[in-house]
């Protein structure tokens, strides 16, 4: 796949030192192997090496690319950064080959009956723009729409929702981040009025006790787990693994505690429970800063097109809480979960000891999650209960699987409801934007439109009739995928993709545009811990390519918007950013000038009097706190949090006698997500080829499953077949079987449900009842 | 051409004997860690055959506590 670099060898030599020094690092923190590095860089080379943060996880690690004859040739951590320290994962150590695959998209593609042929990239602009026209004079505003995603830098977004909400007029913007943090967000929202979370990966050296809640770090954050381990050694800090599934997570982990899919919610009511009955509550804290809440129950699951719902919250006080938690002792909640009383005391403790500092991470499993919005906020209630939050080393942090899922679906606001400030439902944020964007206020909709399952639930029943696509790949992702194939597919829908590589949603396209990848462009991402970070052009693009921002700015002028789009080729990146940054100009969340990322390993936002902001929230650090107390939580009227009564309640799906496994899905460490990339790198490809079904021993043995048999899966959606792995990587629960979703070739979304969050609309991908059988 | 990348465990109080020993052999390239008993072995041979005969080398080593593969690629003869 990969033979354009010189040197090649030598080239390749050094990618196994360094993949090397990657699996040192996660085994041995701390292992140091100074210049060594460098002394293996391909000899007679003259390589310039440059910052970048890495173009895959959210974890945003700080990179340093080493480029030589126009090529990017390698990539080593950036010890300067302190999100990584020098440290990378095997993802991160390859990125660079992932640029230069032999199936590079160059030129636009354009389908005429039924064959794509190549045009310039003038004419396929001229195409996007005159069909988008067409389809908003026949069809409304609200016929065409924009789908992005976390891996759009921060100009990117901007440049989107500018044009499709400032312009146009429409709320159609949404972004796959939807599908893995959405609720992640409306958490934040709900119980701080805030998104974002309120520490820093610095809490991970001052924590005595990481709780990761279904979240399996060491493969999907493997760089941030080698920091937990570090600490685990040199301070004996302790790692409980709570989970649906044994992991290299679990392995690594002083403690793992198993749990039946859907019953954190139920374990989490039960710590709190516990924290009350023993008197652990923080009592001045509570008091002081929080407030007490409940909401609708019995939501639903989102299952039926155009389902809506609307929460009410509710005011209680403190003695409705613990007469609510009554029905979570340990004892009623071990038999709705299968945790023992005993495992779910032993969680408690920890949280409600004063003299222990307590991190919980989590990423998907919380967040795809049917009822994902309240196991957030039942895990902020552990942290509000004991008071420990925004004080380094207490710390609730949701970590994100894109590189700028935070920097810019969530900060830059690319979601149907949000701007750039706030959201589109409040009038004083419209003309807010409008002014910002040069823009009539009454361009920018009231209401939001649709969130991405309807978005493509719309555009199967032909209320959207124009999408642009840009770099995602949602038809790999999207949950119970045949559905939204073959709507995508349908006459009368004309669909543009933006991307780098084919993908089956190239497939579903009528313009493919070759996007500029990465370090071909200058941009700027934002990771899990509000750092945003900025990264040059270093290498062209091949051929045609060009960067999503340039695509958006070209269509946009050929719509009538130059005066809105007046940014030129040279600088429009830094006139974009300079642009952004006055929606954000404020203490709660000023953005960092583009002369300070330039100079340094990013910077977190509120960047206020020339400073980063490490925990937001707290006096002693947050400059925007202004009550007088030690903590402020500003985002609420108020200045208080919300401890919300959230019940546990079943999944949309629950396994049967017809279907009588669960279904659960994610990733693995060498490929991220669809594998577009990554799979076009060798060594992460022969690691990893195809997808697999994972199977727990004793079910294994039932049914004379053993690994690389292939295996039926059938759920109310349709069939797959996949070859058995057990006891290999992981090991699900009896009764569960797991499916990387990587591997285009094995698509496990068709079979899975769109089920989702009736708060944050995000879906479930973790949790649906199918059929196992030997093929 | 196979070019495989390993981390090499040294017996206690052995690793500057097992950096030369695995130093001695020309197919080898070692990276010993600084602050652990560890190191980086490159192994880069011609074939599979003289691969194999490597792997009889690296066996015969007393000093080799554990031998962990990290990475393989075979690259074109031509790319050397």
């Amino acid at each position: 796949m990969y033979t354009s670099l010189t040197n090649r060898r030598a080239f390749i030599k050094k990618m196994a030192v360094l993949s090397a020094m990657t699996a040192a690092a996660t085994m041995f923190p701390g292992i140091l192997f100074a210049s060594d590095q460098e002394k293996n860089l391909p000899k007679g080379g003259n390589l310039n090496w440059k910052k970048a943060p890495c173009r895959f996880c959210g974890v945003g690690c700080g990179v340093m690319i080493g480029v030589e004859d126009g090529k990017a040739v390698a990539v080593k951590g950036d010890v300067n950064s302190p999100v990584n320290k020098g440290l990378c994962c095997v993802k991160g150590y390859h990125s660079v080959i992932a640029m230069y695959g032999k199936d590079r998209l160059t030129k636009p593609l354009v389908k005429k009956n039924g064959r794509y042929v190549e045009t310039s990239m003038k004419e396929a602009l001229d195409l996007v723009a005159s069909k988008m026209k067409e389809t908003i004079d026949n069809h409304g505003k609200d016929a065409v729409s924009i789908y992005g995603s976390g891996q759009w830098t921060i100009p990117d977004g901007y440049a989107a929702s500018k044009l499709f909400k400032g312009c146009i007029g429409t709320n159609n913007v949404e972004a796959n981040a939807r599908l893995c943090m959405a609720s992640a967000v409306t958490g934040f929202l709900t119980s701080f009025g805030l998104d974002e979370p309120m520490g820093c990966y610095e809490d991970i050296d001052h924590a005595d006790v990481f709780f990761l809640w279904g979240n399996n770090m060491a493969e999907m954050h493997p760089v941030l787990f080698s920091r937990l381990l570090d600490q685990r050694l040199k301070r004996d800090a302790k790692i409980i693994d709570f989970a649906t599934r044994t992991t290299r997570t679990s392995a690594a982990a002083d403690k793992s505690i198993l749990f039946k899919p859907q019953t954190d919610l139920a374990v989490a009511n039960a710590i709190c429970y516990e924290i009350v009955e023993n008197g652990w509550v923080n009592e001045s804290f509570v008091e002081k800063h929080c407030n007490f809440n409940k909401g609708i129950t019995n939501m639903g699951y989102g299952l039926e097109d155009n389902y809506s719902f609307k929460d009410k919250p509710e005011k209680i006080d403190f003695a409705a809480y613990k007469e609510f938690l009554k029905d979570y002792t340990p004892e009623k909640v071990e038999k709705i979960s299968g945790v023992s009383a005993k495992d779910i005391k032993y969680m408690a403790a920890y949280y409600g000891d004063p003299n222990k500092k307590v991190m919980s991470l989590w990423c998907m499993g919380m967040n795809q999650h049917t009822r994902g919005t309240w196991i957030n906020n039942l895990v902020y209630n552990i942290h509000l209960l004991t008071g420990k939050i925004s004080t380094p080393g207490n710390s609730p942090f949701s970590l994100t699987g894109q590189p700028s899922a935070c920097g810019t679906v969530r900060e830059v606001g690319t979601l149907t409801h949000k701007l750039p400030h706030g959201v589109v439902t409040n009038e004083e944020h419209r003309k807010f934007a409008a002014k910002i964007w040069d823009v009539p206020v009454e361009n920018i909709p009231a209401k939001p439109t649709y969130h991405t399952v309807e978005m493509f639930r719309a555009l199967d029943r032909g209320d959207i009739r124009f999408m642009w696509i840009q770099v995602t790949n949602p038809m790999v992702t999207m949950p119970k995928l045949k559905r939204y194939r073959d709507g995508a597919k349908k006459e009368g829908r004309f669909i543009v993709v933006s991307d780098i590589y084919p993908t089956p949603t190239t497939d579903i396209a009528d313009v493919i545009l070759p996007s500029a990848m990465w370090v071909e462009r200058e941009g700027m991402y934002g990771n899990s811990e509000r750092r945003t970070q900025y990264f040059e052009q270093m290498v062209n693009p091949p051929g045609e390519a060009m960067s999503d921002t340039w695509q958006l700015i070209e269509v946009a002028k050929r719509m009538g918007y130059e005066k809105q789009f007046y940014y030129s080729e040279e600088n429009h990146i830094e006139e974009i950013y300079t642009e952004y940054r006055k929606h954000h100009d404020n203490k709660k969340h000023n953005m960092a000038p583009l002369e300070v990322l330039k100079e340094n390993p990013g910077m977190q936002w509120p960047y206020v009097d020339g400073k980063p902001t490490k925990w937001r929230f707290n006096s002693k650090y947050d400059p925007a706190c202004s009550n007088g107390e030690e903590f402020h939580f500003y985002g609420k009227p108020d200045g208080k949090a919300i401890i919300w009564q959230r019940p546990y309640e079943p999944a949309a799906e629950e396994p049967d006698s017809e279907y009588p496994f669960w279904l659960n899905t994610g990733r693995v460490l060498e490929h991220w997500h669809t594998g577009s990339m990554t799979r076009r790198i060798p060594v992460l490809h022969q690691a990893m080829p195809h997808a697999y079904v994972e199977l727990n021993p004793g079910d294994a043995k039932q049914m004379q499953i053993k690994t690389g048999d292939m295996v039926k899966l059938t759920t109310r959606r349709g069939e797959i077949t996949l070859p058995a792995s057990v006891n290999e990587r992981g090991v699900p629960t009896p009764k569960q079987v797991f499916v990387p979703f990587f591997d285009e070739n094995m698509l496990i979304n068709d079979i899975t449900l769109d089920s989702f969050c009736p708060i944050s609309k995000e879906p479930d991908y973790k949790k649906c009842a199918v059929k196992v059988e030997k093929a | 051409m196979p070019v495989k990348s390993y981390l090499a465990h040294p017996h206690n109080g052995r690793k500057q004997e097992l950096i030369e020993s695995l130093s001695s052999l020309e197919e080898c390239e070692v990276i010993p860690a600084e602050n652990q008993d560890l190191l980086i072995l490159v192994t880069d041979t011609e074939d599979n055959f003289q691969e194999k005969q490597l792997k009889g080398k690296l066996d015969a080593i007393e000093s080799l506590k554990l031998l962990t593969m990290v990475s393989g690629f075979t690259t074109q003869k031509n790319d050397k």
